[in-house]
């Protein structure tokens, strides 16, 4: 009836998941029970659960990867404490079954529910919004994407309560993730969820590459586009040709796991390699579909707070579109020491080494954006500056890495482990933070608090070069990664100090609650009421703070690059009546459902519990249909309502 | 908020002036040709129609066919006044995939070699 689930599933013997479990239970219940006591449940089930407006989806993403933030930072300092202290004779605190599970949780949960969902999050508020439309290409498909995302982080986060979790890496290579040698559910939770989040994050990326290709404001020709369009395009591209494969290749392991298929078993004619290959032909390009919109984000910040138009616009999307190409041709160097042969990988090292020139093509580009302009240092542009200084070290250690010689001598040491670091938390989460900080007033209608803002940066800044730079030196003296027992003191030293690292990132966490708290408390006088603070370029700022549900009550009209600039330099800006009626679309349960469906059917398949599983399925068949048969689904905005709403902005009275 | 109906200098690039019509008559021709298609590929793999050696190369012609069947009759490349974004598209889909394959065989042959 049950399947394999039974009360042993429960971390009963192990005190650190049985009281982890217990706090985070007890969280969970105060919030739903805030939310009940203040009657709140219409409103979020209205407003939020069953939107299909991008921004409020956008928010929802981000509100996401930001909690998913902290519980993979959580796995960070514990790792981080275990490696400070377990050397020599000492064995830490934690066991090495869970240690292993600690950081193959720490970074299935950084890439796939943190990093891909605040990407996802920005470019759901912001191209709809740069691009002068109303919304994304299919509004409720984005609803499902974003719940289907959701769902995945929420069997993540069960298996810490109920069973375990993988203790074979993020990559979860066979055959250790074979049933022969993982027989538990630890392998079927990475699975199951990354299916999921994977079905959500295609149906994400095939809507943003439809919206950007479709649906553009009159006058919105492609090199009219603003730079993050153009990232958010490249990132999409390469999640429709991406993660197909990754999608397929769990479905192979899968197949191995549940019915006994032999493809990358030792035996029966199956091979692991095939694994490791097909992992990385989806590996490589989801290093650029995270980093590519951090791009963007940098290109509008230094754009707009130089005071001047990108540096090479051009150059800078020839660029984007480079690496979308060259990015599907270096997948064997994650892979070298795997037994290919001199051309293969010298074919493979110098594609990574070429795959270089465009990023270095762009850090140019923004220098020379600075060059002469009159830069406000605000806490994005620290954010921007901080990647270029970072970027560029993690950039070169990366291209000693593509030299194949080189990597044999460090690979799967924790030089490596620096070298990723270092490009994702200086390229992606410096990316994010500074998208955060910048598009924040359009998304809620006041700034975030500055002073705050920088003490955050600050921290991130001196706690990442604490935390990795030391692990380039361990990584040259030999030190392997994922070490649950140190065996030699000499490197005790160098741990400490990464783990003070981790400790300053964790004073720049609060300093960033603390920023949004303070932020909130003093919203009144930081009301951004023309829906432009910083002078912006691009039309997200032409449009009220935070956007009207129609984004905009008459349709921009674009004839130049950097749109907003041009209509406030030639005195075009204001919008003038008559409005004309608007239709929506209606908001609808549809995700909402699907992925409360999608979530049981990836429990009871963890768990053999197939009735259910089949159960979930059908009523995901259902749900869609009746969506697809569903009638009245927009919902008209009149003339009047527009116009009273437009007024209340462009004119505030005394009420407002 | 059709882009079609605006004129032509501040229409969306990419945006047809007229949708082009599938009927049923073009479904009906696709799905017959599709299922002729599936049917002979069984059929050259179990009878001795083809020349043994030939099979492979016969169903891999089959499977273009197919694929060309479908890109034209059920996703409508090429129907459009205004294709660009189509055969961008397709172009980029073809070239991942011949990576995809020209490199999984290229690397896992080498691999084989050298353990030889």
């Amino acid at each position: 009836m049950l399947g394999r689930l039974s009360w042993s599933a429960i971390p009963f013997d192990q005190p650190i998941p049985l009281i982890t479990s217990v706090v985070v239970i007890l969280i969970v219940l105060a919030v739903l029970a805030i939310v009940t006591v203040k009657g709140w449940w219409p409103y979020l089930w209205r407003e939020w659960i069953t939107s299909v407006d991008h921004k409020r989806i956008g928010i929802m993403y981000v509100f996401l990867g930001l909690v998913m933030m902290l519980r993979g930072f959580a796995d960070a300092i514990m790792m981080r404490t275990q490696q400070a202290v377990a050397v020599g004779s000492a064995q830490g605190y934690l066991p090495p079954e869970h240690y292993d599970q600690i950081f193959s949780a720490h970074g299935t949960i950084m890439i796939f529910f943190v990093a891909m969902p605040l990407i996802f999050g920005m470019m759901n508020f912001v191209v709809p919004l740069q691009l002068g439309v109303r919304d994304v290409a299919f509004p409720v498909l984005n609803s499902v994407a974003f719940w289907l995302t959701a769902s995945g982080a929420l069997l993540v986060n069960l298996s810490l309560f109920i069973g375990n979790f993988a203790r074979t890496g993020w990559w979860n290579y066979p055959p250790l993730s074979e049933l022969a040698y993982s027989p538990g559910v630890g392998v079927d939770y990475y699975l199951w969820s990354l299916q999921i989040s994977g079905a959500g994050t295609l149906m994400g990326g095939i809507n943003m590459v439809t919206t950007i290709l479709k649906l553009r404001c009159p006058g919105m020709s492609y090199f009219r586009m603003p730079v993050f369009c153009w990232t958010a395009l490249a990132s999409s591209m390469l999640i429709v040709a991406a993660f197909p494969i990754l999608t397929a290749t769990f479905v192979m392991l899968l197949l191995d796991r549940y019915v006994g298929m032999h493809f990358f078993t030792n035996e029966a004619g199956g091979n692991q390699m095939m694994y490791v290959n097909l992992f990385w032909i989806w590996g490589h390009p989801e290093v650029y579909i995270l980093i590519l919109p951090a791009f963007g984000v940098f290109s509008e910040v230094i754009a707009t707070f130089s005071g001047k138009p990108l540096f090479g616009y051009r150059s800078m999307v020839l660029a984007t579109l480079a690496i979308c190409i060259i990015s599907f041709m270096v997948w064997l160097h994650h892979f070298f020491t795997m037994g290919a042969g001199a051309d293969v990988n010298a074919f493979f090292g110098i594609m990574s080494m070429i795959i270089a020139v465009p990023t270095g093509v762009k850090i140019f580009n923004w220098l020379f954006t600075m060059f002469r302009g009159s830069v406000v240092f605000t806490t994005p542009v620290l954010y921007t500056i901080g990647f270029m200084v970072t970027f560029v070290i993690g950039g070169l250690t990366g291209v000693l890495l593509a030299i194949p010689p080189i990597d044999f001598v460090v690979h799967n040491t924790v030089f490596l482990v620096a070298h990723f670091h270092n490009v994702i938390i200086g390229g992606v989460v410096f990316g994010m933070f500074a998208a955060y900080n910048y598009w924040f007033p359009k998304a809620f209608g006041f700034t975030l608090h500055d002073g705050w803002g920088k003490a955050g940066f600050w921290c991130w800044l001196v706690g990442f070069y604490l935390a990795f730079m030391p692990l380039y030196v361990l990584g040259l003296l030999g030190m392997a990664r994922r070490l649950q027992h140190i065996d030699d003191p000499g490197w005790q030293p160098l741990l400490l100090v990464a783990e003070l690292g981790a400790v300053v990132i964790f004073l720049g966490i609060l300093c960033q609650i603390m920023q949004l708290y303070v932020s909130i408390r003093t919203r009144e006088q930081r009301r951004d009421q023309a829906g432009d603070p910083w002078n912006g370029r691009t039309l997200e700022w032409s449009t009220s703070s935070p956007p009207p549900p129609y984004n905009f009550a008459v349709m921009p009209k674009v004839e130049t690059l950097d749109a907003f600039w041009e209509m406030k330099q030639a005195g075009r800006a204001a919008r003038q009546p008559p409005y004309e009626a608007i239709e929506v679309p209606r908001n609808t349960g549809t995700g909402f459902i699907t992925a409360f469906f999608a979530t049981m059917t990836g429990f009871a398949a963890i768990w053999d519990i197939w009735w259910m599983a089949i159960l979930g399925l059908l009523a995901i068949v259902i749900t869609a249909s009746a969506f697809g048969w569903s009638e009245n689904r927009e919902q008209e905005i009149s003339a009047d309502e527009l116009s009273r709403r437009e007024d209340a902005w462009l004119s505030p009275g005394p009420a407002a | 908020m059709v882009g079609a109906d605006r004129p032509l200098h501040e229409r969306t690039p990419g945006v047809e002036a007229e949708e082009s019509r599938a009927n049923v008559l073009s479904y009906t021709v696709g799905f017959g040709l599709a299922v002729i298609l599936t049917v002979m590929s069984f059929v050259v793999a179990q009878t001795n129609l083809l020349w043994e050696p030939g099979i492979p190369v016969g169903l891999v012609v089959l499977a273009f066919a197919q694929i060309g069947v479908h890109l034209v009759f059920f996703l409508h490349m090429g129907s459009g006044s205004d294709n660009t974004n189509n055969i961008i598209a397709l172009t980029y889909g073809v070239w991942i995939v011949f990576l995809v394959i020209a490199g999984s065989c290229w690397i896992m042959f080498n691999l084989y070699a050298n353990m030889m």
